[in-house]
């Protein structure tokens, strides 16, 4: 989805603050800790799907560890594992009830151990080979970020396959895919800037240039 | 809890709230918290980082492997953990400084330098730094030279980046455990020289 946490390169946020906290508030150490542990069928995916889901307004005043909270108790909701109005009456307030769109599809399993995956077919692309960041808008979860999309880049990685988030945050399987580091000319991205950007991108993201 | 501000906090309320339901449901576990929180706050750390630099710097051999094969050599220190499921070491150098973002939320190798900071995951940081990077660095106190060649890497997959930094100068024949300490941690994610 092109959603409101895909903020690479926009303006407005503001200057940089040398806030070295980790956590502000004992909350948010509970909601590290809840997000962190409560069992429920799910993955990773789908819990960055579901920060994402959020209404952008909340998104943008929760705070970190806010958007965790909201998060988590999004997915024990839609799991009917809790209930929202219950929620608001223990905490005798509505005023942080995390508001979301619905997900296009939740997982139906939990993954055993990590993310990467050995599959039985060679990368498509090659160290040094110039591709396109394909431009594409999927209704779920991506990592492809829009400031890459469209754009001109380098492989300069073949790492090993991994899990694919668009389809394993949505219980669609886990479709394991080749990622690459792909870097980009910050004058092609922006138009100015004299640096690189290397963003990691699935094979489906990518064609030959 | 006893900040006055706090406890009048929506967020704590309803946090205080979800956990309550969570532990009375069976959802989770109060000793799996605590183990938790105690983990990531105690056990994990910027000095996790610091060890696998001071050895980098020290043991040539080491440093190759770490930069060919990151995982296989964080390893070797028994190193590794959450958030690391496959790392890529990049090498400062006179002519090349590189600095790690996440602009989708805010991946960060956990295993090697605990939770991050608030300016890490803050909309400023992953906003801008794919974008003005020398801008970024320079307002946290890193003026980079115009002749050093920046490369950011948004960590987008589960791929985690670590930025292996210049050893200072004099610091030769000092040992491992005593270069660690000349390691900080925003050196690490590349916001420091």
């Amino acid at each position: 989805m092109d959603g409101i946490h895909d903020i690479g390169g926009m303006d407005g946020f503001g200057r940089m603050a040398r806030d070295e906290s980790v956590f502000h508030a004992p909350w948010e150490r509970t909601a590290f800790a809840l997000a962190s542990s409560a069992r429920m069928v799910g993955n990773t995916d789908d819990f960055r799907h579901a920060i994402e889901r959020l209404d952008p307004a909340f998104y943008l005043g929760a705070d970190y560890y806010g958007r965790w909270l909201g998060a988590l108790e999004v997915r024990l909701r839609e799991r009917d594992l809790i209930d929202s109005d219950e929620v608001d009456r223990r905490a005798g307030s509505a005023a942080a009830r995390p508001r979301a769109i619905a997900s296009a599809g939740l997982p139906t399993a939990s993954p055993e151990g990590g993310p990467v995956r050995t599959i039985d077919r060679r990368p498509l692309y090659a160290v040094g080979q110039s591709v396109i960041a394909r431009d594409l808008h999927p209704v779920g979860h991506t990592r492809l970020p829009r400031y890459v999309r469209g754009h001109h880049g380098t492989i300069t990685r073949v790492h090993p396959a991994f899990v694919f988030p668009d389809t394993n945050a949505h219980g669609w399987g886990e479709d394991p895919q080749y990622v690459y580091a792909v870097q980009f000319a910050a004058s092609h991205l922006w138009g100015a800037g004299d640096h690189s950007v290397s963003v990691d991108l699935f094979e489906p993201y990518l064609e030959a240039a | 809890m006893t900040d006055h501000d706090h406890d009048h906090d929506p967020r704590a309320l309803r946090a205080e709230a979800l956990e309550a339901i969570l532990i009375e449901r069976g959802l989770v576990d109060p000793a799996v918290i605590d183990s938790t929180l105690d983990y990531f706050e105690n056990d994990l750390g910027p000095m996790l980082g610091a060890q696998v630099v001071a050895k980098a710097w020290a043991d040539p051999a080491f440093k190759r492997r770490l930069l060919d094969d990151g995982l296989g050599a964080i390893a070797e220190l028994g190193l590794g953990g959450p958030q690391v499921d496959h790392l890529v070491v990049v090498e400062n150098t006179p002519d090349v400084h590189n600095v790690v973002v996440c602009t989708l939320c805010s991946c960060y190798p956990w295993g090697l330098l605990g939770l991050p900071p608030a300016w890490y995951k803050s909309l400023a940081y992953r906003s801008r730094v794919v974008r003005e990077p020398r801008n970024v660095l320079a307002e946290m106190g890193c003026e980079l030279p115009d002749d050093i060649e920046v490369r950011v890497w948004d960590s987008s997959a589960e791929v985690r980046y670590f930025v292996l930094p210049e050893r200072p100068n004099g610091t030769d024949g000092l040992p491992e455990d005593v270069l660690a300490e000349h390691v900080h941690r925003d050196q690490m994610i590349g916001v420091a020289r």
